[in-house]
């Protein structure tokens, strides 16, 4: 199972959502689907229509910047980030 | 008792202030919406409140309470243009006829018929002059709201108004199948496209008699005595003709209060002196209301939909401004009080009365 890391902005909107947890999928927009079945709504909070990455949500699988399309196994580690900024 | 209730939009989420019937002492609760930019938020008049907050991070969504504020559900399902056009961010919320609108940017309206579960796109006032210009990014710097105000008819599920931020008020009969622009008469000190359009409408307000409307907008205040077909500046005598917050009466038709702003760069009251102003011959003749309001360094803001009236025989009237604070009135504009100091920059003030 591959490691999902989540913002802290994004547990408070999904009852029992958790900040890390285990998806099985080959993509990391599969990964967000996956959970996306669980938390209904949880996607329309990272993607716009397409689906594309909001402006301010990056990713990374393994440290390295991805694109939603990006390939993961059960061994990567994706990391959802929400873009240092405001005030 | 009575229960008197105030949501008050602000940068950092939604607050409530609830005080009773006589309005003196007031509890302020929050911020909701896990401290989301609200840009709007209202009471249904039944059980709901509904809030229109919009994420720099997660986008939009419409959040939604039937307890006062206590517990908070949120959707945006539906809440996208399926061509690819921007959505930046939801501007505006009606909630009436047991239905929801939804006003946002890019200029357009979304409509929910199950409580704010799902929406859909109800119109994007396709045709009307320079529509097509309207998603431009040149046409929309980071702050417009795109649709910056929804306003139903009591009376009529198929009455309403919309104003699309600096093109035009415009007026439905048909429950947005076709659109009319209601700007016959108002001011422009700019070159304009179209004859029609391209007037910038800062906010609208309602008096008892359906003829009697009256307009805070860019240049000036104006009065309409024919239901939006044509408007009359009734600008002199204030300090300003720039503005954005306006309130009219509950039962006066002659009645109407604007905050004038410095219309430049400030945009905040002139002398820094806090003031209402006050007509109650229709726009001939204004008065200072600034009883208990700050008249030394006081360089308030106030945005188009932070100002909002009660219906009580002695309205109250409430305005938020862009700075944190929050003033009341419950004797019919006559002395004013500041009910809270410190908030984030306030977006949006309602009343609701329960």
């Amino acid at each position: 199972m591959a490691q999902l890391r989540l913002p802290p902005t994004l547990p408070p909107l999904f009852p029992e959502l958790p900040r890390k947890l285990d998806v099985s999928a080959p993509t990391v927009v599969g990964a967000l689907t996956e959970l996306d079945a669980r938390w209904p709504g949880l996607m329309d909070r990272l993607c716009s229509h397409g689906p594309t990455l909001r402006p301010h949500i990056h990713v990374y699988v393994d440290g390295k910047r991805a694109a939603l399309d990006d390939a993961i196994d059960e061994r990567s580690r994706i990391d959802v980030i929400a873009a240092i900024s405001g005030g | 008792m009575a229960k008197t209730v105030l949501l008050i939009g602000t940068r950092k989420g939604l607050f409530i202030a609830e005080s009773d019937a006589d309005r003196r002492d007031w509890q302020l609760r929050g911020p909701y919406c896990e401290g989301w930019p609200v840009y709007h938020a209202v009471h249904d008049g039944d059980s709901a409140i509904y809030a229109a907050a919009a994420s720099e991070w997660h986008g939009s969504a419409i959040w939604k309470s039937t307890d006062l504020g206590e517990t908070w559900t949120h959707s945006s399902e539906g809440l996208t243009y399926d061509d690819g056009r921007r959505f930046s961010k939801v501007s505006n919320v009606s909630a009436a006829h047991g239905r929801v609108l939804v006003g946002v940017e890019a200029p357009g309206v979304f409509e929910s018929t199950d409580g704010g579960q799902t929406f859909s796109l109800k119109t994007r006032l396709e045709g009307q002059p320079g529509w097509e210009g309207w998603d431009d990014p040149e046409n929309q710097p980071p702050g417009h709201l795109g649709m910056s105000s929804i306003m139903s008819d009591p009376k009529s599920k198929d009455h309403w108004w919309a104003i699309v931020q600096g093109n035009s008020l415009f007026e439905t009969t048909d429950d947005g199948k076709t659109w009319t622009p209601r700007n016959r008469g108002l001011r422009r000190d700019w070159p304009a496209e179209h004859e029609e359009v391209g007037f910038c409408v800062h906010r609208v307000a309602f008096s008892p008699d359906p003829q009697r409307m009256y307009q805070q907008n860019h240049v000036g205040m104006h009065r309409s005595d024919d239901a939006g077909a044509t408007w009359t500046e009734i600008s002199e005598g204030l300090p300003s003709d720039f503005g954005f917050a306006a309130a009219a009466h509950p039962f006066d038709r002659d009645v109407f209060h604007v905050i004038p702003l410095d219309p430049l760069h400030a945009r905040t009251m002139p002398e820094g002196k806090a003031c209402v102003w006050r007509t109650e011959d229709g726009g001939s003749t204004w008065q200072r209301r600034d009883n208990g309001l700050p008249q030394h360094d006081a360089y308030l803001g106030v945005l188009r939909e932070g100002m909002a009236m009660d219906t009580y025989d002695s309205p109250g009237y409430y305005f938020g401004t862009s700075t944190g604070q929050l003033f009341a009135s419950n004797d019919d504009a006559a002395s004013w009080q500041e009910i809270a100091g410190y908030l984030p920059a306030i977006t949006s003030v309602e009343v609701a009365m329960l």
